[in-house]
């Protein structure tokens, strides 16, 4: 059967690929704490924040060689959340709405 | 058992559960940053986070997600003595991340913020707080498996029931990046 068969990465990339998130984590708490970092901090925060959660759906999920209906039930229900949380932030933030 | 696309129908209807997910946690995140800096009264998320604890627990969490993998890579190729150990990694490193989370509430709760305290309080709790329900069910499900492959239930026929186990842990984890970036490193 076709997902069964997708081959799995080996334990050599898992560990890469932990050694690339605690990279990226450390670099985040760092941007953090440094001060000449804070005019882009948010820029940078949710660049790197957005390349962990990729790297961690495509390998430790394993969407990146499964078949790609899996990524379709995936990334359709998290495209309308996306969609979802700029529209109330747009209506509440923008806008001024609510409290 | 296999739909007529040829994909395992538990892993078919897993994904569209996570997916089911992704719109769960995305209001919950919406709903706190849409209340972020509306609080009329503090402790404020400045006067409160404590981000090198909780790098420390993000650092677990990671942790644990890769000896999920591992333990997925052993019972693929059969290797269930490393399949126990990686197992149990799992659950060590699940409990560990709710013994932070513990200890986080309980010295917010000291400090004076609770769910009623103000809108930080309760979007913050509410947000956290089903997060960490998802790390509880997590830990309890892969606790489950570790006894299975224990009591030699487990060998690499169960391949996908593990890797099914797998999927819910690293959404768990990658919810948890998302949250640590936006309700501890940008909060306001």
């Amino acid at each position: 059967m076709q997902d069964t068969k997708a081959a799995h990465p080996t334990a050599g990339t898992y560990l890469r690929v932990a050694a690339v998130l605690i990279v990226l984590t450390v670099i985040e708490v760092g941007v953090f704490y440094v001060p000449a970092f804070h005019p882009v901090l948010t820029p940078v925060l949710l660049a790197l924040s957005a390349i962990k959660f990729v790297i961690v759906v495509l390998f430790y999920m394993h969407l990146k060689m499964d078949h790609r209906f899996f990524s379709l039930l995936f990334g359709g229900p998290l495209l309308l959340a996306s969609g979802v949380m700029l529209g109330l932030l747009f209506l509440f933030g923008v806008l001024g709405l609510g409290p | 058992m296999y739909t007529s696309m040829g994909l395992d129908n538990r892993k078919m209807a897993f994904w569209a559960f996570i997916g089911s997910e992704c719109l769960l946690f995305g209001s919950l995140i919406s709903t706190y940053l849409i209340y972020q800096g509306r609080s009329l009264s503090g402790p404020t998320p400045g006067e409160i986070l404590d981000i090198p604890v909780t790098s420390v627990s993000t650092f677990d969490l990671l942790m644990s997600s890769l000896w999920m993998v591992l333990a997925l890579a052993a019972v693929q190729r059969g290797d269930m003595r490393w399949a126990k150990v990686w197992l149990f990694g799992v659950v060590v490193g699940g409990a560990i991340f709710i013994g932070f989370q513990i200890y986080e509430f309980t010295s917010f709760v000291r400090a004076g913020l609770t769910l009623q305290t103000n809108l930080f309080g309760a979007t913050f709790f509410v947000l956290t707080g089903t997060h960490g329900a998802h790390v509880a069910v997590g830990v309890l499900w892969i606790f489950t498996l570790w006894v299975r492959a224990l009591q030699g239930k487990l060998g690499s026929e169960h391949a996908m029931t593990v890797e099914i186990a797998g999927l819910y842990w690293h959404f768990v984890d990658v919810v948890w990046i998302v949250i640590f970036t936006f309700v501890y490193l940008l909060h306001k």
